[in-house]
Formats: C-alpha cells, sequence, structure tokens
C-alpha cells in the first residue's frame, strides 16, 4: 500500500518520492538522533504546505519518547493529520493516557491538550478518564489547561461532556484557589453557554461574582479581560452590586493592556445605568483619560479604540469634549486611522473649539489622499450645520477650498454647501462662485447638489434657465439620481419664472415619461406634469412650499441598535457597527455552513490520500453513522441533509466594505431578523440618512432612491425616532409640503 | 477568540499556520490577499479586521509579514488584535528580529510558543520572561525535563522564586518623550507627555517594592504638603506586578517587580509645554527653478542643561537636486532617499539659537503647482488614482533630540522602599531621568 502511495505521488510531483522515502527511513532509523531529525524534516515539510500525512505511521511509531521536543513535534503532526488517518489514531491513545498521569506537570498538560485538539471520535472516547483526572490535578497549570479542554470536548461531543458532569466540575473550578484556572473555567463556562445556552453552564450568583471580583486583581491581563466580559453579561441584583461592581472594576482602567482597559470600560458602561446621575457623571469623567490613552495603542488597537469611542459618544455626547486636540491626525497614521479620527472630531465639536477644529480641517483637505480630503471637506459641512456660530468660518473655509480647483474636492465643496443651504439658505452669495464650476463635476452627487441649487434658487440665478437647459440637453445620459434633480429643478424654474421656461419643462417631462423606462422617474414626471395641468397656485404650494431647516448631517445609529452595540464594546460587531447576527450568521446555520466548509476541506484533503480516500469510498456506500466519513464530521447534522457550502454563503453576508467609508447606515441585510431591524433602521435613519440619501443614495439601496424620487432632501429633518411609524400618516395634514401626500401614494 | 493564526509573506503565502479550533475552513486563508487588493482599491482606507461570507480577519503587519487570525465569531476584536501584537513581541524577544527569515528558521520553536501562548484560540501565557523558562531552544532529556514553572500559573506570574544576586540593586529610568505638533505659523496645536518609568531590577528573593513619586492626586488625598511642584498625571498605566486596587485606594505604587528589564508605568500630561527646541522655518521659492529654505532652532529650557544628538529633518521636493548649505553650528547633509535635508548638532546648549540656510535647485521642467517638500504633490491631477496612500503626504519638520538630567513635566521620584522579608538584604536604587523627542511635527510653511 505504501508502495502505492509513492508511487502515485511520484507521478505528479517526482522529486516528493524521494524526499518522502529518505524521511520514511529516517523515522524508522534505529539512531534516535535520526528520528529526531526526521521529525523535524517532516514538520518542515508540513508547514510548507506538502501533504506528509502518509508518514502517519511512522511518525506515530515516534510517539513514546523521553524527549519532550520530539513529543511535541510528534503530538503537532497528529493534530494536523488525525483526520486523515482516524483509524490509526488509537494507536496513539495509550500513549496520551499515559502521558497524562506523567509525573511532570508539562507533559500531563501536553497530553490532554493534544487530547482535546484530535477531533477524531475514537480519542474522544478516551477521553472521560484522563480530563477527570487533569482536572482535578495538583498542579494549577494542568488544571488550567483542562478546563479548556472541557470546552474542546463540548465542541466535540456535548452530550458525554454533560453526562461525565464535566460542567458541574468547571463550575466548581470557579472556586479555584488558582486565578488563571478560575479565568479559563470561565471562559470554557462562556463559550459553552453561548453555543448551548440551553445548558445554563455559566450562571452567576452572588457567591460567583464574589470570586471572580478576587481573581480579576491577580490574574493575567487575558484572563482578566474574559472576566470583564462575563462581568459586563451579568445582570446585577440591585443599585447596591451594580455599584460594587463598578468599584472593583475602575482599577483595571489602569492595566497597561488596552483590552483590559476596553472591557473595564465596557463593564462599567454598562453596570452604571442603575446608578445615580451623580456617580454616573464620575465614572465618565474616570473614564475619559483611559479612553484617550488608547490612541496612543498599536493602530490596529486604536481602530477598535476608535469605532468604540463613537459608539460612546453617540450615547454620552459630552464624555471627551475637552479632548479634541488627541484625535488630530498625525501624517504618518495609518488611513483607517485618520477617517475615523475625523469622525470622532466632528462628534466633539462644539461651540468652544470649532476654531481649532477649522483649521485643522482645512489643512487636512489639502493632503493628497482623496479619500481623507473628501471626508475632511465632509467635515467642514457637518460642523457649519451642527454649530450655527461656526457656519460662517465653515463656509469660508470652504470657498478657500474651491479656490485650490482640485476636481475632487471642488466636488465636495458643492455636495456639501447643498446642506449648509438647507439649514441656512441665507448663504446663497456662494452659488455664482458655485456656479463657475459646472463644467467640472462629474459625480453623480456633485451635479445632483448643483442642480438642486439652481433649482432651488432659480429666482435669484440669472441664467438658470441657461443652466437648467444644458443639462435637459443630456437628461438621457445622466444617472437615476440626477435625473431626479434635473427634473425637479426645471419644475421649479418654471413655477417661478413661468414666462419663458415652458418649452423647457414640456421638454424634459416629456424625456422623463416618454424615453425613460426608469419608473421612479416616470412617476415623479407625471406626479408634477398632472400638477402643473391643474391650478398652478396649488402646484406652487406644493413644490415650493417652505421646507424646514435640517438639524444634523452627522449620522448616528438607531437607538435600538446603538443599543445592543454598546453591549458588545470591543467586539466585532462594534467594530463593524452591525448587530452580530448580520455577519456571524443565524444561529447554528451559518456556523455550522462553516464548519461544513471546514469539513468539506478535510474530505478532499482526505480523497487526495489514497489511504484515506479507499477507506472513505468502502465507507460511503454503507450507513453514515458508521461510515469513517463521520469521523472527520465535527458536529452532527442534525439529521438534515447537507446542505451545500455554496447556500451556506449565501446566508452570510459579504465582507463589508470598511465600516468607516460606509457611513452610518447598515448594509443591506442577509439575515431576515437583522432585514426587518435594518429597515427600521432606514426610518430611524438620523437626518443624515434622509438627507444624504437625497443625493448620495447612501448605499441604501432602491428604497432610499425611491424616498429620495419624492425630494425628500427637501423635507424636513425626520423627528425623533419614536415618531418615525406615524409620520407618513399623521404629517400629511399639516402645513407640510405635497412630499408627504405623496408618500401615501405609494 | 481566534480560529487560527497565520503567519503570510506580503504575497498572501502562508509561511506557517496553526489551526486552534478546526471550526474553519485552513483555505479561508487564500481569499485573504484578493480580499485585500479588493478593498485597496476601493478605498484607501482598509481596516485592520473585515468579514467575508461569515469568516472574520484580523490582521497586523511587520515587517515584511502579515499576521492573521481568523474567527467565525463575534469576537473581542481588542484582545485579538493585541494578542497578534504580542505575538510580534515575544517572537522578537526569542529571535532577535520577526521576520520572514526567522519564521522559516525557527519553525519548531515557534510551534511550540504558540502551543503555550494560545489554547483553543484564547491567549494563555504572553510573558515572554516566563515562557524563556520552559520554552527553549535546546532540548530537554528526561532527567532535566522542563517542568512549567510555578510563575506561570501563579498570582505573581511574572517572577519566579528562588532569585539570588550577590549584590542587590536597582536602577530606575525616568523617561519623558515629548509629543508636539506646530502649525507652520507656530501655534502649538497639541502637546503631550509620555513618560515611562523603566526599571531594571537586580534583586534576590520576593522583594516588596514601593515607590514614591511627587503625585499632586496623592499628596491631596492623604493630606499632606510638599515644598517641592507636584504634578497632575492624566491617566496611569501600570505593569500587571503592580497592585491596581491599592493605587486606585490611597494612590500607592507597590508591587513585586519582574527580574530584569521591564517598564513599570506610563503616565501621560497634557499640560501645555513649550517645545523644547523651536524651530521656525521659511520656505522661498525663486522661480520654479531653486528653492532656499530658512532654519532657525532655538533651545527653550534652561542654560544647565544641553540637548544631544538634535537632528532636524526638513522635508525637501522629490526632484531637488544640486543642495548647497550654510550653517554656523553642526553639519546638513541632503537625503535623498528620504527626500529630506538633515541638519545635526551633537550638543545643543540651553538658551542658545542657531540658523540654517539650505538651498536646491529643482528641474526646469515640472508640473504645474507643486512646490516646498510635496506640499501639494499629487494634486492637479483628474478624478481618480491621485490618492495613492502614502506617496507625497504632507511631511512636517520633524526634531529629534535628548536631553539628559532633566523631566519636562518635573516629575520625581520621592522614593523607592524595598523589602524582602526573608532575605532582609541592603539594597540600593539609582535614579535617572532623561527628556527625549517622541513624536515632535512642525508643519512647513507655504513657498513664498
Amino acid at each position: 500500500m505504501a508502495q502505492a502511495v509513492n508511487r502515485i505521488r511520484g507521478a505528479f510531483a517526482p522529486p516528493r518520492k524521494g524526499e518522502t522515502f529518505e524521511l520514511r527511513a529516517g523515522l524508522v532509523s534505529q539512531y534516535a538522533y535520526e528520528r529526531k531529525e526526521a521529525i523535524q524534516k517532516t514538520i518542515m515539510a508540513m508547514t510548507l504546505g506538502k501533504d506528509v500525512s502518509a508518514l502517519f505511521p511512522d511518525v506515530l511509531k515516534n510517539i513514546a519518547t523521553s524527549d519532550l521536543d520530539q513529543k511535541k513535534l510528534v503530538y503537532l503532526y497528529l493534530m494536523n493529520y488525525a483526520k486523515s488517518h482516524p483509524d490509526l489514531c488509537i494507536l496513539a491513545v495509550n500513549t496520551f493516557v499515559q502521558d497524562s498521569e506523567d509525573p511532570n506537570p508539562l507533559i500531563r498538560a501536553l497530553a490532554i491538550r493534544t487530547m482535546g485538539c484530535i477531533r477524531v471520535d475514537k480519542m474522544i472516547d478516551y477521553m472521560e478518564e484522563p480530563l477527570r483526572k487533569t482536572l482535578r490535578d495538583e498542579s494549577p497549570y494542568v488544571r488550567k489547561t483542562a478546563a479548556i479542554c472541557v470546552a474542546k470536548l463540548f465542541d466535540l461531543n456535548p452530550t458525554m461532556c454533560i453526562e461525565n458532569g464535566f460542567l458541574e466540575t468547571l463550575q466548581e473550578l470557579i472556586g479555584d484557589p488558582n486565578p488563571m484556572v478560575v479565568a479559563n473555567s470561565v471562559t470554557a463556562l462562556s463559550e459553552i453557554t453561548e453555543t448551548a445556552p440551553e445548558t445554563k453552564a455559566l450562571v452567576i450568583t452572588p457567591a460567583t461574582l464574589k470570586k471572580l471580583l478576587m481573581a480579576l486583581n491577580e490574574c493575567t491581563e487575558w484572563g482578566r479581560v474574559t472576566i470583564l466580559s462575563t462581568l459586563a453579561d451579568y445582570p446585577p441584583q440591585d443599585v447596591k452590586e451594580s455599584e460594587h461592581i463598578c468599584e472593583r472594576v475602575t482599577p483595571q482602567f489602569q492595566h497597561v493592556n488596552p483590552s483590559v482597559v476596553l472591557a473595564a470600560v465596557k463593564v462599567v458602561f454598562i453596570h452604571m445605568k442603575l446608578l445615580n446621575p451623580e456617580l454616573v457623571r464620575q465614572y465618565l469623567k474616570k473614564m475619559a483619560p483611559p479612553l484617550v490613552t488608547l490612541i496612543a495603542s498599536a493602530p490596529e488597537v486604536q481602530y477598535v479604540a476608535l469605532r468604540n469611542i463613537d459608539l460612546l459618544l453617540q450615547a454620552k455626547p459630552d464624555i471627551l469634549s475637552k479632548e479634541l486636540r488627541v484625535f488630530f491626525c498625525k501624517y504618518n497614521d495609518p488611513p483607517y486611522v485618520k477617517l475615523q479620527k475625523l469622525e470622532i472630531m466632528v462628534r466633539i465639536a462644539n461651540n468652544k473649539n470649532f476654531d481649532q477644529l477649522l483649521s485643522e480641517l482645512k489643512e487636512y483637505a489639502l493632503e493628497v489622499d482623496m479619500d481623507f480630503v473628501k471626508r475632511a471637506v465632509r467635515a467642514i459641512g457637518q460642523v457649519a450645520i451642527k454649530i450655527e456660530e461656526a457656519s460662517e468660518k465653515c463656509v469660508n473655509t470652504l470657498l478657500d477650498l474651491i479656490a485650490t480647483k482640485v476636481n475632487y474636492v471642488v466636488q465636495e465643496v458643492v455636495i456639501v454647501i447643498k446642506d449648509i443651504l438647507r439649514k441656512y439658505p441665507g448663504y446663497e452669495g456662494v452659488i455664482p462662485t458655485l456656479c463657475k464650476y459646472i463644467d467640472e463635476l462629474d459625480e453623480p452627487e456633485a451635479r445632483g447638489a448643483l442642480i438642486w441649487i439652481v433649482g432651488e434658487y432659480a429666482e435669484k440665478i440669472n441664467n438658470a434657465d441657461e443652466i437648467l437647459s444644458g443639462f435637459v440637453d443630456v437628461f438621457m445620459e445622466e444617472f437615476t439620481q440626477t435625473q431626479l434633480q434635473i427634473l425637479t429643478a426645471v419644475v421649479k424654474l418654471f413655477l417661478k419664472k413661468p414666462s419663458n421656461n415652458q418649452g423647457l419643462v414640456q421638454k424634459v417631462l416629456q424625456q422623463a415619461t416618454s424615453d425613460n423606462d426608469n419608473p421612479d422617474i416616470r412617476d415623479r414626471a407625471y406626479i408634477y406634469w398632472r400638477l402643473l395641468s391643474g391650478d398652478l397656485e396649488v402646484a406652487k404650494n406644493i413644490i415650493l412650499s417652505q421646507k424646514p431647516a435640517i438639524t444634523t448631517t452627522v449620522s448616528s445609529l438607531p437607538p435600538a441598535l446603538l443599543e445592543q452595540l454598546l453591549a458588545e464594546l470591543s467586539t466585532l460587531a462594534s467594530v463593524y457597527h452591525k448587530p452580530p447576527e448580520s455577519f456571524v450568521g443565524k444561529g447554528r446555520y451559518g456556523a455550522d455552513a462553516i464548519q461544513r466548509a471546514a469539513i468539506q476541506e478535510q474530505r478532499q484533503d482526505a480523497a487526495e490520500n489514497p489511504i484515506a480516500a479507499s477507506v472513505a469510498a468502502a465507507a460511503s456506500g454503507s450507513n453514515g453513522a458508521q461510515s469513517n466519513i463521520e469521523n472527520l464530521l465535527d458536529i452532527d447534522f442534525d439529521g438534515g441533509a447537507p446542505a451545500s457550502a455554496e447556500q451556506g454563503g449565501t446566508a452570510t453576508p459579504d465582507r463589508m466594505s470598511s465600516p468607516s467609508a460606509v457611513g452610518g447606515l447598515p448594509g443591506a441585510p442577509a439575515a431576515p431578523s437583522g432585514g426587518m431591524a435594518d429597515i427600521m433602521g432606514l426610518f430611524d435613519a438620523p437626518p443624515a440618512g434622509v438627507s444624504g440619501g437625497g443625493f448620495g443614495g447612501m448605499g441604501a439601496g432602491d428604497m432610499m432612491s425611491s424616498f429620495a424620487a419624492m425630494d425628500v432632501s427637501g423635507n424636513s429633518a425626520p423627528p425623533p425616532p419614536g415618531q418615525q411609524l406615524g409620520h407618513a400618516s399623521s404629517s400629511g395634514s399639516g402645513q407640510k409640503s405635497g412630499n408627504d401626500d405623496l408618500l401615501g401614494l405609494f | 477568540m481566534a480560529s487560527a493564526i497565520f503567519f503570510l509573506d506580503l504575497k498572501g503565502k502562508t509561511l506557517l499556520a496553526r489551526n486552534y479550533r478546526g471550526d474553519i475552513p485552513m483555505s479561508a486563508v487564500e481569499k485573504f490577499p484578493i480580499l485585500l487588493s479588493e478593498a485597496e482599491e476601493e478605498s484607501s482606507a482598509v481596516p485592520p479586521c473585515f468579514s467575508h461570507e461569515g469568516i472574520n480577519y484580523l490582521y497586523i503587519r511587520h515587517n515584511n509579514l502579515y499576521l492573521l487570525a481568523l474567527t467565525k465569531r463575534n469576537t473581542n476584536a481588542a484582545e485579538i488584535l493585541l494578542f497578534l501584537h504580542k505575538i510580534v513581541e515575544v517572537f522578537t524577544e526569542y529571535f532577535k528580529a520577526l521576520e520572514e527569515e526567522s519564521i522559516r528558521d525557527n519553525f519548531v520553536i515557534i510551534y511550540e510558543l504558540l502551543d503555550e501562548m494560545m489554547d483553543f484560540g484564547y491567549p494563555q501565557t504572553t510573558e515572554s520572561k516566563i515562557l524563556q523558562e520552559y520554552i527553549t531552544q535546546e532540548s530537554h532529556k528526561l532527567e532535566i525535563q522542563a517542568r512549567p514553572p510555578i510563575a506561570v500559573t501563579n498570582a505573581v506570574s511574572w517572577r519566579s522564586e528562588g532569585i539570588r544576586y550577590r549584590k542587590n540593586e536597582v536602577f530606575l529610568d525616568v523617561i519623558e518623550s515629548l509629543n508636539l505638533l506646530v502649525s507652520s505659523n507656530g501655534n502649538v496645536l497639541r502637546s503631550e507627555i509620555l513618560g515611562a518609568i523603566k526599571m531594571k531590577c537586580y534583586l534576590s528573593g520576593m522583594p516588596e517594592l514601593r515607590l514614591g513619586l511627587n503625585d499632586k492626586v496623592m499628596f491631596e488625598t492623604t493630606g499632606r504638603t510638599t515644598r517641592g511642584k507636584a504634578i497632575e498625571m492624566e491617566d496611569v498605566k501600570f505593569h500587571q506586578c503592580v497592585r491596581l486596587s491599592r493605587f486606585e485606594n490611597d494612590r500607592t505604587i507597590s508591587f513585586i517587580p519582574p527580574d530584569g528589564e521591564f517598564e513599570l508605568m506610563s503616565y501621560r500630561l497634557n499640560t501645555q509645554v513649550k517645545p523644547l527646541i523651536w524651530v521656525e522655518c521659511v520656505v522661498e521659492s525663486h522661480s520654479g527653478s531653486r528653492i532656499e529654505y530658512m532654519l532657525k532652532a532655538r533651545a527653550q529650557f534652561k542654560r544647565r542643561s544641553t540637548a544631544n544628538n538634535v537632528e532636524i529633518v526638513v522635508p525637501v521636493p522629490d526632484d531637488a537636486d544640486t543642495p548647497r548649505f550654510r550653517t554656523n553650528v553642526g553639519s546638513v547633509h541632503y537625503a535623498p532617499e528620504q527626500s529630506a535635508i538633515v541638519w545635526k548638532i551633537k550638543q545643543f546648549g540651553g538658551g542658545k539659537e542657531f540658523l540654517m540656510r539650505a538651498e536646491l535647485g529643482l528641474p526646469s521642467v515640472r508640473g504645474d503647482d507643486e512646490h516646498g517638500g510635496g506640499m501639494t504633490g499629487g494634486f492637479g491631477g483628474s478624478m481618480g488614482g491621485v490618492g495613492a496612500p502614502g506617496k507625497g503626504a504632507k511631511r512636517p519638520i520633524q526634531v529629534k533630540f535628548e536631553i539628559p538630567y532633566f523631566t519636562t513635566s518635573g516629575i520625581q521620584v520621592r522614593y523607592l522602599k524595598i523589602t524582602e522579608p526573608k532575605l532582609q538584604y541592603p539594597s540600593l536604587p539609582w535614579v535617572r531621568y532623561i527628556t527625549q523627542s517622541g513624536d515632535i511635527a512642525v508643519r512647513l510653511p507655504d513657498a513664498v
């Protein structure tokens, strides 16, 4: 058989034949040093990605050794290739069991740690005794390793884990005198609880709480993170308990490891909800300096911290109001850090610090990284709308910037000024300057913005008809969002200057209805047409109605999502600003799909290995329960037919394009329940979403653009989210524009 | 929690991998370079973690390596990214430098370390001093088999018992680095002192140490008064040996130190400091054919102190040539590889002021609006493709220096008490102070 293997292998990669042969000779050599060398070479080949699974039996012969290094290497080999020779693993069991009783704790721990990593049924059957013993081992090093091993076993065979009472043993270990054992037990239990909540593996009682708080001060940094994360999830019994937790956790703010600091911030932030306002104020004050210090950590960690600070600021806008300077970008910050710092600077801008901020933003707008420059320009606009005192300075800064004539700066300035005009219509003096750059604008959002401005101020722009007729001429070549703007602007122009624009409006309506097959555009055109064919005064009242000013263009998350994410601080969810179910995949399904892919991969590996393949082939006809393939499966399939990996793929969303670039709105969701939440999010979406949507369609998809079609962009900022749902139906009656009535049409 | 850790070269090829949980296909790593380059095309800002088809990729870059962790859960991102940095730290201590070569040369020990540092995706022991006690390059025979140091799981996980020194000494270095951002018109936009107290500890047994500083909050809480100046530290971070709850209660810094070198604490002060070495710069461009820099550097600290190894790096256009310099002190040279001129002054006395003029030629044919140090270099292009990250970014003037026997903040070590209850030896603490430049950036003014 072995020769056959070599022959087949040799056919594909000639040089490998010699190598495998040589390695095999070394592995069975009579000299210990030659064997050891051969093992090292085998591992080397494995590292290089060569398949050395054919050597399995020979490597296995070297497992019983007193040389610790050699043992480790053999174990490592076993972990990697056990799946391809599940039946041979039984030969290793004896050594493992012996090693788990070795006088040296290092070896006992190594044995139990490795056994848990050999994910083969035969091995699991023999794990029970060694695990039971090592969980009670005298050495804390062995106990802490065994604690994690319970989680490994649960992952492979939950029933066996529960039946043997390992969960109870772990729960007892929370009271272990050694802090690291405590931490690992908590880790294992919380993982088990996460995968199988019905086990109620980790239930925190006042007594365990006390133990956790004790261990917190003594264990390693990673143990602290575990314990703190557990504390964050713990629902306090009463205010006193919350107070106690906050008090005990606060010293961790001084820990040198940023993830400990972040975990501590999370605990205090969650538990202080019950405290009295005075204490809350004190804790928030205490939180600021450590948060600031996080900005000095490694850039990747900084990024996580910044994304989290963003969330914290949305909940408590004032915590860092004095710390603006800390967020100034360094010239060598990575781009993802820079963009995130900009977000945060805008959030903490107030009427005391805007001067400083503006001169800094202007500096950034003269940099060379296009994304960063655009974001800086946009930030200037956000500051203008956020802080009334700053608006004049902002507008002047923007005018300075437009004078640089850098194409993308000009476009961004136009977009930003459009929003400024929606809040402060008084800055119409800048319009002639903007109009000079019409030919520069090639992005639909920028073109749309300028056209909107021209329509809105048609009566004050002498050559408005000229400008717009230029756009009407190329109407059919424009993007949808620009077309919508042209349509609205021309109608506005006609209503303001009816005398000489009848031809123009007819031309555009004609094109939009008969030549165009986009329903959004056609529908809007028909509505305008009908309005215009009736009483022009009514049309005027509707189309030219006074629109309330927008209040902000800083995006924020819907309150429900924000609340959810604040409980997820420092996790991936808090970095993506998306609920976990949107990227983890729905419950067991998403996880299973990936696990299945992992199995598929191993099966494929096995298929490349003739020995295993032949075993697999023999087994494939028989019942699955007995087949060797079963050994390759890490989990049961719930009896259902295994869905293909591709199917699983669709259940989980695609890679999120850099979260910082997407803005506040969550992307189109994949998971059904997440979907609902996110669609709600669209309504809850703060003004930025709506205002941006009108022109940018900020990735919110068709839903948004159809709203944009109703010229919501010109509409008010939506009222607080609570009233959102009632908004469409109830507000139609007021002095509001026709937009709301039009909404009713849907 | 991480399902697997990978070491990749810059092309994304796997050099070494460790699968901790077997719950994700290891082939997912092959998508990483593709996803990365796709994301880079979309935006210049690719974050250090992203998700694709249910698998989350968290990575850092170090030298010519990517360290990548994969997970399918909603993992603690800060923890995993830090753990990757910790791997770098530990491996660097083991192999001097962590790069492609050292991965290839040390795979056996790397597997061992990875096995010890993380179990089932959860970080375990990352203290390199302790790891070095039982994971070494030499092999172990049965007689002298390594055992896990008690310290691994001890409450004092950073120090082993039974350490002996003939002479018991402690060296304390108080090092402050100054971070400064100065606008082109000379306003200090941001200033920050990052301080660190580093220790070299050669003490026997399990010594108990207590450090006293002129900490303002401590004086206030204890109601004591002091003659000297007290300083107010914004945020203090301690080595894990320091008892945090004790500090929280009465600001006492008490600890059992690790053996050898370590950083005991770091602190941050936001107080406005005047730049210790003040640099003013005027840039003159002469009809696009040559460019002239006039620099004035002034030492704004006490006359008694001296700044050593002062280095002022002035960015110049990439295509400048024929440099000519004039200065009354130090030496100037042109460093074309970093497109800068470097002015070095060995010793810069307090209160002194020096001048330097540099003149560089510029090629006659050039882009329309480029001037001074890549100030706006790269602009003027059409849409897209302009924002090549890092390239031509607006570089500031950088200043480097070192001032011994001096701290900007005025922090002082009042005492260091050392007690070892069992051995009761006499011991000697030594203290040194030094101020360094951290990240000092003076924005270059526009050319006139």
